[in-house]
């Protein structure tokens, strides 16, 4: 729930989720799995007038058609509010659409491939490492307050040339937009703006001493025309790369450790095989993808037989996708060597994450070494595991005790 | 003896999820954007030929063509 004085009226609680659904509701927050079957079976596209008009498509086909049709679908709008301002902060390549997002997008991707991730590799390792000696002899902790929230935080730090120390900052911005946001507009335009302050700043400082990391390659980086990226175009995409890097990969970590918490047989499996591990981070994404993105419909248009009008928005939910069993045999079982698993947690077409083999690495390398330090380890009765609301879902809250403790 | 495999990424649909190069690295490559090609002419050594199965089963945009010669 909001924790600030909001604008907006609170929502009332949901009671026909299949004609009135919201995902800030405190009962999907804490378990949409059961919601989203109940969608699903409904209709594979619902409508709530939540939102001033919301669809929402519940089978992996509804979510692919949607993502694929940039026609119907602009991503101009990437959340799902309250409400609906003019668009003044732009944050390309998410929010933008065909002819302007592959030229927008081409920038981004050479510094996010497999072998720019292999470089970071060994700072994300240490950075784990540095993190468990600070709580490991405790013999418990709150891993998302102490672990999983400051991997990614620092990994896109380091990558983009900011203070790691900084990352308290990035939290308070990011909570304001992707939560507060949704229905409090000051939140996000405080947030919004004080973000780009800050990286106004650096762009400053790297005019005056250029330097060697991931925001002097996007200022020195040409659009289609060859001419320099303008200062708004640049800080959008830092925008982006902030906001979509730090909760997203926080929320992907918890969850698997939170899975890994409550299920013995999967933890030791995965101790004793370690070569399981890609199979295994890539099934943990599709049970608890965290991301749900969103779209605008422009043109009236169908989806799986369902008619979809303008004016309305869509909430675009990987997550339901993912959970689909006419896609995956045995959807809401954890199966941790999944050998066939075409997930979407990364969107399908075009916005495919630029990120995703930065939060794969550092997914992978925060379970390996979690689970090397500290291999036997369950959920804290005494604590109670909390959820984050609305566009990405994962544990804010997860007490663990660690050993016989 | 069994018939013989061949590869195909389809650049018109690959979105650069790298599932295939992770879980077949002899068989495909990146380009700077990351986006995966067929090593080679696309022929897959006999002792490969799981891993272009498994490749192609877990491609989100189902752009991997396998076909057998």
């Amino acid at each position: 729930m909001s924790d600030s004085a909001s604008i907006m009226p609170e929502h009332p609680p949901v009671t026909d989720w299949i004609n009135d659904f919201d995902h800030t509701d405190p009962v999907w927050t804490e378990d949409p799995f059961p919601i989203w079957e109940k969608l699903r079976a409904a209709s594979p596209v619902v409508h709530t007038e939540r939102f001033l008009g919301c669809y929402m498509p519940t089978t992996y086909q509804a979510v692919k058609e949607i993502a694929y049709d940039t026609e119907h679908f602009s991503s101009r709008r990437v959340i799902v509010r309250d409400v609906r301002p003019e668009i003044t902060a732009r944050a390309p390549p998410i929010t933008s659409d065909p002819p302007e997002h592959k030229p927008a997008k081409q920038i981004l991707l050479p510094p996010f491939t497999p072998d720019a991730m292999k470089k970071l590799e060994p700072r994300v390792r240490a950075i784990c490492n540095e993190l468990i000696d600070e709580f490991i002899a405790e013999g418990k902790c709150d891993a998302a307050a102490r672990y999983t929230k400051h991997v990614p935080v620092r990994a896109i730090a380091h990558m983009l040339g900011i203070p790691e120390k900084d990352g308290d900052l990035f939290i308070k911005w990011i909570h304001g937009i992707l939560e507060l946001g949704i229905k409090d507009d000051n939140a996000l335009m405080d947030a919004v703006k004080e973000m780009t302050g800050y990286f106004a700043g650096h762009l400053e400082q790297r005019k005056k001493n250029p330097t060697d990391d991931l925001i002097s390659t996007l200022m020195k980086a040409k659009d289609k025309d060859g001419n320099p990226l303008t200062d708004e175009h640049v800080l959008g995409s830092l925008r982006l790369l902030l906001i979509a890097g730090i909760d997203t990969t926080w929320s992907a970590i918890g969850s698997s450790l939170w899975h890994l918490a409550k299920t013995p047989a999967d933890r030791e499996r995965l101790v004793k095989e370690p070569a399981l591990m890609p199979l295994a981070v890539e099934e943990l994404l599709r049970a608890y993808s965290p991301v749900t993105m969103a779209r605008e419909v422009m043109k009236e248009t169908t989806v799986s037989g369902c008619p979809v009008r303008p004016g309305n928005m869509v909430l675009l939910s990987f997550p339901a996708a993912n959970r689909d069993p006419a896609m995956f045999p045995d959807a809401d079982k954890v199966v941790i060597d999944r050998k066939e698993n075409r997930h979407a947690a990364f969107g399908l077409g075009i916005h495919r994450c630029v990120g995703s083999n930065l939060a794969r690495m550092e997914m992978t390398v925060a379970i390996e070494e979690w689970l090397k330090r500290i291999p036997d380890f369950r959920l804290d009765p005494a604590g109670k595991v909390t959820w984050s609301e609305g566009t990405v879902r994962g544990p804010r809250q997860l007490p663990l005790l660690f050993g016989t403790n | 003896m069994a018939a013989k495999l061949k590869i195909r990424v389809d650049q018109d649909k690959c979105q650069g999820h790298a599932r295939c190069k992770s879980l077949a690295p002899e068989l495909f490559e990146l380009d700077e954007f990351g986006n995966a090609h067929e090593t080679g002419d696309g022929s897959v050594p006999a002792s490969l030929e799981d891993k272009a199965w498994l490749a192609q089963s877990n491609c989100p945009e189902i752009a991997i063509e396998v076909t057998e010669e």
